[in-house]
């Protein structure tokens, strides 16, 4: 699956958008957060206030509980300030 | 009743009136328009600022838009809604971003904007980095902008 990464988070892994094979037991969007929080230290720092990070899975947003299974496109980024 | 929808996301700077006029245009049924403009600051919480960038999400901006304006034309009788939003380096005094909503009666079209602005506040994929003497740095959210999207789901 595509994953995307928006503002802050984007600027501290470093990347825009990645594909990746997270392990089947990577079942949810907390799951995936901390699964790519273990990947190495920019990535902790990125997710390192998980309860902060807001999701979206395939242009809608979803809650940490939300399955990614048949997701096509994950993004991760902060509390949004448009407007 | 036909609702007429424009929902841009641009670089390009836009004129409210022109928008207007666009919406308005050859129609007789609109008997009120309400129009917010969001414009950049020279300070934010108290410290100058010289200049703000807006980040988003292509494909969810749009898409997160148009649902809350379905959602709106399913709360009010609107016959028109505009929503453009900015996005790149935005120099104070600038534009930011605009709602127009058309109605035959006022109080539609003021609650209407209201409802569209909170949610883009809040629910709209974009970010703001702004510039200063200091560097630059990401705005952060506030609890009140969440306060203000979150009357609309009561009663």
């Amino acid at each position: 699956m595509k994953v995307k990464y928006f503002a802050w988070v984007r600027e501290r892994i470093g990347k825009e958008e990645e594909t990746i094979e997270p392990p089947a037991d990577v079942r949810t969007v907390g799951d995936l957060i901390d699964w790519l929080a273990r990947r190495d230290e920019s990535y902790a720092y990125a997710f390192e206030t998980p309860l902060v990070i807001r999701a979206a899975i395939d242009h809608a947003h979803v809650r940490p509980d939300a399955t990614i299974s048949g997701a096509r496109e994950i993004a991760f980024f902060p509390p949004m300030t448009g407007g | 009743m036909t609702t007429a929808v424009t929902i841009r996301i641009q670089e390009a700077d836009f004129d409210v009136a022109r928008e207007i006029a666009a919406l308005t245009q050859s129609r007789k049924d609109i008997g009120a328009v309400v129009s917010f403009s969001g414009i950049c600051r020279d300070s934010e919480g108290g410290a100058p600022i010289s200049a703000l960038t807006l980040e988003h999400y292509q494909g969810m901006a749009e898409a997160e838009i148009a649902r809350h304006a379905e959602t709106a034309m399913s709360r009010w009788p609107l016959n028109g809604l505009t929503v453009i939003h900015r996005v790149g380096r935005i120099m104070p005094g600038e534009n930011i971003v605009l709602v127009l909503t058309a109605s035959a009666h006022r109080q539609a079209a003021f609650e209407a904007a209201e409802f569209l602005m909170d949610y883009l506040k809040t629910n709209a994929p974009f970010w703001k980095r702004e510039e200063s003497a200091k560097g630059t740095s990401w705005i952060e959210a506030r609890d009140h902008d969440d306060a203000a999207a979150a009357r609309w789901t009561k009663s």
